[in-house]
């Protein structure tokens, strides 16, 4: 059975998509960018970050691009005002839920939240900052874990689990409380499960996750080709 | 063209960015052509005089004289600065507010082997428990993130001025970076 392709207007412009894709993949083909931060190419996604959220016509509220599939004849506005507003004020939400000092972090200058801030025209944090206790894992030999500095966008998760297939990491608790946690919530370092493939290092935007020994002009993330790996995964199997 | 009267103000920054500022070498001579700096760290005055136009401020509110300072510079001038991270975010100084100044002070100066470890406590302002962005107590006209701004942002935002451009400056600045 063929998967139809379906038709819908993008800001203004006609574009066509299969059935099976969502308004964040049709949108990215034909040149629309939309700002994300949990997606990444090649897992999957769950829309937690709430950056791509885009508006659709006869619905009031707004719909996350990276899980939202397509309709026939949808309308969708992937910038406005309004959507700008939100975007920032998620940006804002995640400074100063943690200790983000980008002047003392070691992706200054490679960092997705620094960079997107900036894309979005933040130049303060209106919201107070919270400054939690949060502790550093330096117990791996060869990566940290950064509390401070995660945004929960739990792609380290993903990627441990759903390409290396080691599920090393895991969110604990809920809300505010969330952490990333290894193995049932022990130092890393002490962790059986972690193959060491530095996956997760490279794929986390932020510096909550890095490696030891690197200054901040060599700690740039080479995100792995996850779509790569992942087909020629399925070949093997 | 009458000069305006700019002040800048080093609260509890490292002065990297009056350092950034001197960084615009020959181009400074060229500013002085549109103002007079009234008061700051660069100058002998020990009074924040009345009647600035702009003011630029460096660094967070890390004490109760901060706070006093900043409440008379707010009142006496027209357009106030947030110049670099320390006065948008809080930034290092800010780094502090995770235990408090208390912790602090005690684990970096008795937390160690010292021959006479103690906290200096006569003569200096005592530390506020936050270091907190001066927009949490005072209106702020303008941010320029950055750690430090570079030169170019600072020139650039201090020409802007000048034109009365106050919405548009174009500037490249991120957080840290």
């Amino acid at each position: 059975m063929t998967t139809p392709i379906l038709t819908l207007t993008i800001d203004g412009k006609e574009v066509s998509g299969l059935a099976t894709e969502t308004i964040l993949q049709v949108a990215r083909e034909n040149g629309f960018s939309i700002p994300t931060l949990c997606w990444l190419e090649g897992l999957t996604s769950v829309g937690s970050c709430r950056l791509c959220m885009v508006e659709l016509r006869g619905s009031t509220a707004l719909h996350p691009a990276c899980i939202t599939l397509i309709q026939e004849g949808m309308t969708v506005t992937t910038s406005s005002e309004r959507l700008l507003r939100y975007r920032r004020a998620i940006i804002e939400l995640l400074f100063s839920e943690r200790n983000h000092a980008c002047a003392v972090c070691v992706v200054n200058g490679h960092c997705e939240l620094q960079s997107l801030a900036q894309q979005l025209g933040l130049d303060h944090i209106s919201f107070p900052g919270l400054y939690p206790a949060l502790p550093v894992d330096a117990s791996h030999s060869r990566f940290v874990m950064d509390h401070n500095r995660c945004i929960l966008c739990t792609r380290c998760v993903r990627v441990c689990s759903e390409i290396e297939g080691a599920h090393t990491w895991d969110v604990k608790d809920r809300g505010i409380r969330s952490r990333i946690v290894a193995d049932l919530d022990t130092p890393w370092g002490d962790s059986t499960t972690c193959t060491g493939c530095g996956k997760c290092v490279h794929v986390c935007p932020t510096g909550a996750l890095f490696e030891k020994g690197k200054s901040v002009a060599e700690m740039f993330k080479k995100p792995p080709a996850l779509p790569y790996l992942k087909a020629t995964r399925a070949q093997e199997v | 063209m009458k000069k305006l009267r700019l002040a800048t103000l080093w609260l509890d920054g490292c002065s990297g960015c009056h350092m950034s500022l001197l960084d615009a070498d020959e181009r400074l001579l060229e500013l002085t052509a549109f103002f007079d700096i009234v008061y700051s760290p660069l100058v002998d005055v020990k009074q924040f005089p009345e009647k600035v136009d702009i003011t630029c401020i460096e660094g967070p509110i890390s004490s109760p004289e901060d706070e006093r300072l900043l409440a008379e510079v707010r009142k006496r001038t027209r357009l106030l600065v947030a110049m670099g991270d320390c006065a948008v975010t809080g930034n290092i100084p800010a780094m502090r507010n995770i235990e408090g100044a208390p912790a602090m002070l005690q684990n970096i100066y008795t937390g160690q082997e010292l021959l006479q470890p103690q906290v200096p406590g006569t003569d200096i302002p005592i530390l506020n428990d936050k270091a907190l962005p001066i927009h949490h107590f005072v209106p702020v006209d303008l941010f320029i993130p950055g750690c430090p701004p570079s030169a170019d942002t600072l020139f650039t935002t201090l020409t802007a001025l000048v034109k009365g451009e106050t919405d548009q400056i174009p500037l490249p600045a991120c957080f840290g970076a």
